[in-house]
């Protein structure tokens, strides 16, 4: 891990809330998130289905559609082509064109649904290009071979179409597609899920050696921790759209605070070093709509008391290493405190 | 091996005509044998035929060669009866929980289905016992709450939960589960494995645990099968066979799967096994012999049999003694 400079973030973005307006009322996906991206970063965001790691992704690029609706909250954008920083909420259409992809681009999950069926892998690079930067068709179309260069696809694949191509090769594509325009920041949606094992590392090993390259900034959002451990620099930990926990790799790592995190991290087996006693995380989250009161893991917590049920969730610091940014949404729970065994599931599960 | 011998495969292979005169060998000559009450794994990549090999043993496809024997008695697909007592003791779990339950059936419908199918003639209050037990058996209760549900009002993991309770209303004595985790969030993966191990120590299941993330087959399979190209390269006893892999292919598996303790190393250092992307199975010689570091003349040439590397372990590779010396060392030597 390089040390981090203390400059301003690119994407800096601040009590975001999203609402979701169903007829059974709003659901409240995003709850006054906080979280900042710098310039060459990457930065995961891990949570469980519905925790609302995606829908914050997407209301940052302002790609949330009706019934979707965007409460509250500023995303300040300061790269380094943009003349001046900007919230992101207030663009205008046409301003919003020139930020997306441009500047933020995104690798969605699912690769075979992301591409266009009917366009071989040139047209469908060719096509980003010219609708971002102004280059001939012999110019783009050389673009396009080098960008399959950079993520390790034969040149000979550009008239190949999607499914054509395996699923790691679609999703090789993607990221060629995503750098295309060479943006400050990518944003990644569980771009390896659908991957086997095999498939999953060679591919985030040519993430990597890529951000280093070129120096973008990511967002990596998966519901995998073990990945963010060894991928990212700082990793936020999301649960029923608030954020529990943050700080760097490390500190989640060996000094996780927040009782859903250790949960996480007891949640996947390990293939080195001695077997563990795993735990996971028994039970479903709460329904949004209904948010409880107080703090929303409660249901699923083994160190859940009476206070819980009252508790503000702000986040606070956590005593620690001098310098060092690790903020925790527990005021109970800390990186001393010894583990409990998680609550029995069975219960728990009809809560949803 | 806790129990007895419930279901066994004797070198079966699947071919797959694609037209053209071109054949896919999706399953080559696969041995396996599965015992009440203990769970055996089947780890391997996409496309290396682990889901066609559940697919052979549920019945669901006839084997191009070969044997399926259950409870020492070979298959007989003409013979109705025999062959519906056999589809109601082999019992399959997809992956996707999400299209393996049709969406306009309840909970209940899915459940009732099976019972009356597999248990003969019942009242239909003695079927609404049953469902309610299956309901409880897997952990959704109170099951009233549950019966009358559509699969969308469900999690991902509540919905695989009624898969298994779908499976369990025939009575297995076989349980093949395809990936039965890998949709579902890494969070709640090992509640769901710790319940397919109490159900299968409970009904004394003989379980098919099939898997791309050998990582969780450490811990929950007794033995492991690990898969390539249609074959198996490598087998042995679980905790053994992911602490000193043998196989060059293991090898790469076991380097592949995350490890939280070395932060960012694994990742950020070169690859020792270079880019995977575009080498396709070899069709001549070892299948594996385009990604191996250690392939040789003789990989390329002639396809290395499955033998006995020590009194617990088999692989299929022509170098063990370069790429696992120490096994070799160990045990009694078999690869000549």
């Amino acid at each position: 891990m390089n040390p981090r400079v203390p400059t301003a973030p690119v994407l800096d973005i601040s009590d975001l809330s999203v609402v979701y307006r169903t007829p059974g009322g709003d659901v409240r996906a995003v709850s006054d998130v906080s979280l900042a991206l710098h310039a060459g970063e990457v930065v995961g965001l891990a949570g469980e289905s519905g925790s609302g790691k995606s829908t914050l992704a997407y209301a940052a690029c302002r790609l949330l559609r009706a019934p979707a609706l965007i409460t509250g909250g500023r995303v300040i954008y300061s790269g380094r082509r943009a003349a001046a920083s900007a919230d992101v909420l207030q663009l205008s259409g046409h301003e919003l064109q020139q930020l997306r992809w441009r500047e933020i681009a995104i690798v969605f999950q699912s690769a075979m649904n992301a591409l266009n069926p009917v366009l071989n892998v040139r047209d469908q690079i060719t096509d980003v290009i010219h609708a971002h930067l102004r280059m001939s068709r012999k110019d783009a179309v050389e673009k396009a071979g080098s960008l399959l260069d950079l993520v390790g696809i034969p040149r000979s694949r550009l008239r190949s179409y999607p499914h054509e191509l395996s699923g790691g090769m679609r999703q090789r594509v993607m990221i060629a597609m995503a750098l295309a325009t060479d943006p400050e920041i990518v944003i990644m949606d569980e771009p390896t899920t659908a991957l086997d094992v095999v498939v999953q590392r060679d591919i985030l090993s040519q993430i990597v050696e890529l951000q280093e390259q070129l120096g973008f900034a990511i967002l990596f959002i998966t519901h995998d921790l073990s990945l963010l451990l060894e991928l990212a620099d700082q990793i936020a930990v999301m649960y029923a759209g608030q954020l529990m926990e943050a700080g760097t790799a490390a500190e989640i790592q060996h000094r996780p605070a927040h009782p859903y995190t250790r949960g996480l991290l007891s949640s996947f087996p390990s293939l080195h070093g001695p077997r563990r006693d795993l735990a996971g995380i028994p039970g479903t989250p709460p329904d949004l709509r209904h948010p409880p009161a107080g703090c929303p893991f409660l249901p699923r917590c083994g160190y859940g008391t009476d206070a819980c049920r009252t508790v503000d969730m702000r986040l606070e610091r956590v005593a620690g290493p001098a310098g060092l940014e690790h903020l925790t949404a527990c005021p109970f729970v800390h990186p001393e405190t010894p583990a409990q065994p998680p609550v029995a599931g069975a219960e728990q599960e009809l809560r949803a | 091996m806790s129990g007895e011998l419930a279901m066994e495969a004797v070198s079966i292979s699947k071919d797959f005509r694609l037209g053209r005169g071109a054949v896919v060998h999706a399953v080559r000559s696969v041995s396996l044998a599965l015992y009440r009450g203990a769970v055996v794994s089947l780890v391997g990549e996409s496309g290396s035929g682990k889901s066609t090999v559940a697919r052979l043993l549920a019945g669901q496809e006839r084997p191009t060669s070969g044997e399926i024997r259950l409870d020492g008695k070979p298959v007989d697909p003409s013979s109705r009866g025999s062959f519906r007592r056999y589809k109601s003791e082999v019992q399959l779990v997809f992956q996707d929980p999400f299209s393996s339950l049709n969406p306009v059936h309840t909970v209940r419908h899915h459940l009732e289905r099976p019972v009356r199918l597999h248990q003969g003639h019942k009242s239909r209050d003695e079927v609404a016992r049953d469902v309610d037990a299956l309901l409880q058996q897997v952990r959704l209760i109170p099951a009233d709450q549950f019966t009358g549900k559509y699969p969308h009002e469900l999690s991902g993991g509540q919905r695989q939960r009624v898969s298994f309770a779908r499976a369990l209303a025939a009575k297995p004595a076989v349980l093949l589960a395809d990936e039965p985790v890998s949709m579902l969030d890494v969070s709640i993966r090992l509640e769901m494995l710790s319940l397919l191990d109490d159900l299968r120590r409970r009904f004394q299941l003989a379980l098919l645990y099939i898997t791309h993330d050998i990582a969780s087959a450490r811990y929950f399979a007794d033995e492991v099968l690990v898969m390539y190209a249609g074959q198996i390269v490598e087998r042995g006893p679980a905790e053994e066979l992911t602490q000193h892999p043998a196989h060059p292919y293991t090898q790469l598996l076991v380097a592949s799967a995350p490890d939280p303790d070395n932060l960012g190393g694994g990742l950020r250092s070169p690859r020792r096994h270079g880019s995977g992307a575009g080498a396709a199975a070899a069709d001549q010689g070892c299948p594996f012999n385009p990604k191996c570091p250690f392939a040789v003349g003789r990989c390329r040439e002639e396809a290395p049999a499955l033998l006995p590397v020590s009194a617990t372990r088999a692989a299929a590779c022509w170098r063990l003694d370069v790429a696992a010396p120490e096994l070799l060392a160990g045990g009694e030597a078999g690869g000549g």
